[in-house]
């Protein structure tokens, strides 16, 4: 992203690329992570968890930025970000 | 692909009763997001866990203390926030949290929750607000609003229901707030403000309840809640209390609409115990 000056805040307020990890068996299917993920980075997939639930998978890991949002909305706790070392 | 966590590595697992796990709330519940917010508010405002007691009634919601891994109580319907003034006044040092439904809080609960606000306990009440008592099947509650369908109402709901951060002002908290389950940061800071906050703190939590509210008001996805969310709610704080009221597809006014200080009950009680007691002369 191109900014016209650097946000003041930047260094601390800043979050960094994250691994996101999800509970299969946590997971009921409900959507929130995948429709409100600003980055595209989650999606429904056809498999089936133990319970018959539709689950939500990473579909693509490097456009994550950690904001953690999905985290966040998860009514399941079943979503963890796992902050990654490389800061690329 | 998706990696599947072990239970270990999950952060948030410290807080919860893993042989609870998983929880009964239905897939798009917004409980889930608004306890995930509370959790994170005790970091963010640096509590020691330990020191906080979370209290709830009956309800979805009030399953809540039972799913954390903090001192907690489920108490009989209704009664949580006398069960929490008696828990404070044991304890003073205590940080008292009352995680509850709006079935609990403000319909059987009701005149609990204005003396509550009136005596100025200090206190934090989380009050997550479906519009309808969720767990017994979908009825109309207090807080439904008027056209709203419930199982018990289903031409359509003809009776007004509470403004509730208005009562809450009115009768005398010092913090009072609303924010939906979608406004997940806003929440976490406010919930951190207001358990910092001396005083009675209220905060309502608009929350999707999809199989039963929204199901029978044509959302039966939680996700489909989350939109009109997005659309109807409008941020706004430091608004009159007066204007807030909920109706069945008009706007969602959010955000902080009260901050003020005033005396405890605990403030008063020990300057009352220093002047029979002679202290202050």
């Amino acid at each position: 992203m191109k900014l016209w000056r650097t946000p003041f805040d930047q260094a601390e307020k800043a979050t960094k690329p994250a691994k996101v990890l999800i509970d299969k068996d946590r997971c009921k299917g409900c959507g929130y992570c995948v429709e409100f993920c600003p980055r595209a980075v989650l999606e429904m997939s056809e498999e089936l968890n133990s319970k018959g639930y539709t689950l939500a998978i990473v579909a693509d890991e490097s456009k994550c930025l950690g904001c953690g949002l999905c985290e966040m909305l998860c009514p399941e706790f079943a979503i963890y970000l796992e902050p990654s070392d490389n800061e690329s | 692909m998706t990696s599947n966590v072990s239970v270990e590595q999950n952060i948030i697992n410290s807080f919860l009763r893993l042989d609870r796990m998983p929880h009964i709330w239905c897939a798009g519940c917004g409980i889930g997001p608004a306890m995930r917010c509370f959790i994170k508010a005790i970091h963010r405002a640096g509590l020691d866990p330990d020191k906080i007691a979370v209290v709830s009634g009956i309800g979805c919601a009030g399953r809540a203390a039972g799913y954390l891994r903090l001192d907690s109580f489920h108490t009989t319907h209704g009664r949580a926030l006398p069960f929490a003034i008696g828990l404070k006044l044991g304890n003073p040092e205590l940080n008292v949290v009352v995680f509850s439904g709006d079935g609990d809080l403000v319909a059987i609960g009701g005149n609990h929750l204005i003396h509550a606000a009136r005596r100025n306990m200090d206190m934090t009440v989380i009050c997550i607000n479906n519009f309808n008592y969720g767990m017994t099947g979908g009825q109309l509650g207090p807080t439904t609003p008027v056209d709203a369908r419930s199982t018990t109402s289903p031409y359509g709901n003809i009776e007004n229901p509470f403004n509730v951060p208005y009562l809450v002002a009115a009768s005398g908290a010092t913090y009072v707030a609303r924010w939906t389950v979608l406004h997940a940061r806003q929440l976490e800071r406010s919930i951190a403000e207001a358990m910092v906050k001396p005083g009675f703190s209220f905060i309502e939590v608009i929350s999707p309840c999809p199989t039963l509210y929204g199901r029978m008001n044509k959302q039966p996805q939680g996700l489909e809640t989350m939109h009109e969310y997005q659309k109807r709610s409008i941020v706004r704080d430091g608004a009159d209390p007066k204007d807030l009221d909920i109706t069945f597809d008009g706007p969602i006014v959010v955000g902080k609409f009260v901050d003020i200080e005033r005396p405890t009950f605990w403030d008063q009680y020990e300057q009352l115990l220093d002047r029979v007691s002679g202290k202050e002369n």
